[in-house]
């Protein structure tokens, strides 16, 4: 019961490690430009099919795969924003809405188009698979190794966002966009490579998560409330509050999906509903 | 919002035109418009039945108008209160309730009742906040219906439902030719009632929410019971056209509280053009209809040029279809009057 448990909240972690990598790009872009973009599965996927291509075309190993997802997402990304998300900053939430679920379509057709609607297979490295025995509890391998990729991450974002220099002008722009652009920061050229950044983190959490969330064209509609859901319940703008958010949605999920498979997503929903109830601005989230 | 634009456009000229209040006249392309509803029926009667889902969708993304267009309400679950509409006048006939007209009220009760309830997490915090609760309710809702077989038939949907004659006179039939009517006279019925309720001053006030949520209490209007008040409004017309769909088409479906049902209807209604109560159901028409004679291309290629549309729509004609038509009957009158002058 207790191995179960343990089981239990292990996976959930190592899920929610995945939503929060996926996810704390469309959180910052929320927080800095106040957009909604319902599109940021569709830089997750660029990042799954630029592995899965990457590794049945040209037969390069999982591991190497994953900086060209984040590379390739990146790419998207910033081609995306300059041309086309730039325009849309001051619009209404609404314009922003219908525009990114207009991509989302777009995204989904052109992926059935060149890739087929069916799965996309995912072959692990052998020292990825099966399981490794710590404290006599057998854990997924992978699952390990998610979990130590965006601790990683994490620690490296955290480190960008509180020491550097670009950090605290991306802080000071989430901030007050006008104050910083007054004190002769180059407010537009930090949207752009945060929202590159964004979207790369995003295609690298596709890349990772084929195994675990699968990949095929619809991904971005199938997992677009998930994402929403990090940032709406942790606040937007905030690392922490991501972290937390995908955390409890991770573990929430997981463990109502083994404990009670009767009632399917149900407890999802309601714990979406009922933590927007309580905090309208999320966790971490400033007052609106 | 979309209004916004032209709502400063009109201003503009503030010297020579009167503050624009709403009329409740009668205009000729009003008249034009009911009068191609009519004229659809007699021109394409082998098309009747598609014309009803038309009618029906129209009411229900007229519904939305009044939550989105003119209250600033972005939803995206509002499937959830025509899926209870639906199953309510569904659920209704096959227990041997077949009465159209008293099911349609039951629907729409059943909606209204539902949407009051929602209404109080929705009217509170922010868009995204919004966002996210309706499309939680509908995606919620769905899983119920899913989960209880017994009641709704699971996901092989509610069949059995059998439909007593109009008034006792006219039935259902497979050419659609009741269904036709039927929908007609709900829609426009509803239509009026919408029509009225957004010239008058509650209107007025909801446009004031959309336009500017902090100014509307210091001028004494209470902003969430006027939210309020309209959700439910809203919600009970969405009802009802979930109870039409599900009289006229004898079936009730999963798919009537399916998130794409929601995200097709605010489609519908941007194409449109949100905020002119037409823009709906006109966005509602051009969209079943592309969607019935481009059927047979491949799905995926449909929904590609839908969201391309999207994508130039949101960028370059803000306001959807009436909104281009009325841009550019105001940059002609405005050549009209640098020539006059």
């Amino acid at each position: 019961m207790l191995g179960n448990l343990i089981g239990v909240l292990f996976d959930g972690i190592a899920y929610g490690s995945l939503l929060f990598v996926i996810s704390i790009g469309l959180s910052v872009t929320m927080g800095l430009m106040n957009f909604v973009n319902l599109a940021h599965g569709a830089f997750a996927m660029v990042g799954g099919y630029a592995c899965v291509l990457l590794m049945t075309r040209a037969g390069v190993p999982f591991i190497a795969t994953l900086p060209v997802a984040f590379a390739a997402a990146a790419l998207v990304g910033i081609v995306l924003e300059r041309t086309l998300y730039q325009r849309l900053y001051k619009a209404t939430h609404l314009d922003q809405v219908m525009f990114s679920i207009g991509l989302v379509f777009m995204a989904v057709a052109a992926a059935t188009w060149l890739f087929g609607p069916s799965q996309q297979p995912v072959r692990l490295p052998d020292f990825l698979r099966g399981q490794v025995q710590v404290a006599g509890l057998g854990l997924g391998a992978y699952r390990l190794f998610l979990i130590a990729v965006v601790a990683l991450v994490t620690v490296a974002l955290h480190l960008t966002m509180t020491r550097t220099r670009f950090g605290s002008q991306v802080r000071a722009s989430v901030d007050n966009a006008v104050a910083s652009a007054g004190l002769g920061i180059n407010v537009n050229r930090v949207f752009g490579v945060t929202f590159a950044l964004g979207s790369g983190l995003a295609g690298l959490g596709g890349g990772l998560g084929i195994d675990v969330l699968g990949l095929d064209p619809t991904f971005p509609f199938k997992y677009m409330v998930y994402f929403l859901l990090v940032v709406a319940i942790g606040g937007a703008g905030t690392i922490k509050g991501g972290l937390v958010a995908a955390m409890i949605l991770g573990i929430a999920d997981v463990a109502g999906k083994y404990y009670v498979p009767q009632v399917g997503s149900f407890i999802i929903y309601f714990l979406m509903v009922a933590l927007m109830i309580a905090f309208p601005a999320g966790l971490y989230g400033r007052k609106a | 919002m979309a209004g916004l634009a032209t709502v400063a456009r009109a201003a503009e000229p503030a010297s020579t035109v009167a503050p624009r209040l709403p009329s409740d006249r009668w205009r000729a392309t009003e008249v034009a418009f009911w009068l191609v509803v009519v004229a659809a029926f007699f021109l394409f009667p082998q098309h009747r039945v598609l014309g009803s889902q038309i009618l029906i969708t129209g009411l229900f993304a007229l519904s939305l108008d009044l939550i989105l267009g003119y209250a600033g309400i972005v939803s995206l679950g509002h499937a959830a209160f025509f899926g209870m509409g639906a199953y309510a006048a569904g659920l209704l006939a096959v227990h041997g309730w077949g009465e159209p007209l008293s099911g349609l009220v039951v629907a729409g009760a059943v909606g209204a009742i539902v949407g009051f309830a929602t209404s109080f997490l929705v009217v509170r915090g922010s868009d995204l906040a919004r966002l996210m609760v309706t499309l939680g309710i509908g995606l919620m809702l769905y899983e119920a219906a899913n989960q209880l077989p017994s009641i709704t038939g699971g996901a092989d949907g509610l069949s059995g439902v059998s439909m007593r004659k109009v008034f006792g006179v006219f039935p259902f039939d497979l050419s659609g030719t009741t269904a036709y009517v039927y929908s007609a006279a709900v829609l426009f019925l509803l239509f009026l009632v919408a029509r009225r309720v957004v010239s008058s001053p509650f209107g007025l006030s909801l446009r004031g929410v959309r336009e500017n949520v902090k100014r509307m209490p210091a001028i004494g209007s209470p902003v969430s019971r006027r939210l309020i008040a309209v959700y439910t409004m809203s919600a009970a017309m969405a009802g009802v056209a979930g109870g039409l769909l599900a009289q006229t088409t004898q079936f009730v479906g999963l798919d009537v509280f399916g998130f794409p049902r929601s995200a097709d209807l605010m489609i519908m209604l941007v194409l449109g053009g949100a905020g002119r109560l037409y823009g709906g159901v006109l966005g509602a028409a051009l969209f079943m209809l592309a969607h019935h004679f481009l059927s047979d291309l491949n799905p995926v290629y449909w929904q590609f040029w839908l969201g391309l549309l999207l994508v130039v729509v949101v960028l370059f004609a803000r306001g959807g279809i009436l909104g281009a038509i009325e841009a550019l009957r105001e940059r002609l009158a405005q050549r009209r009057e640098v020539s006059g002058a």
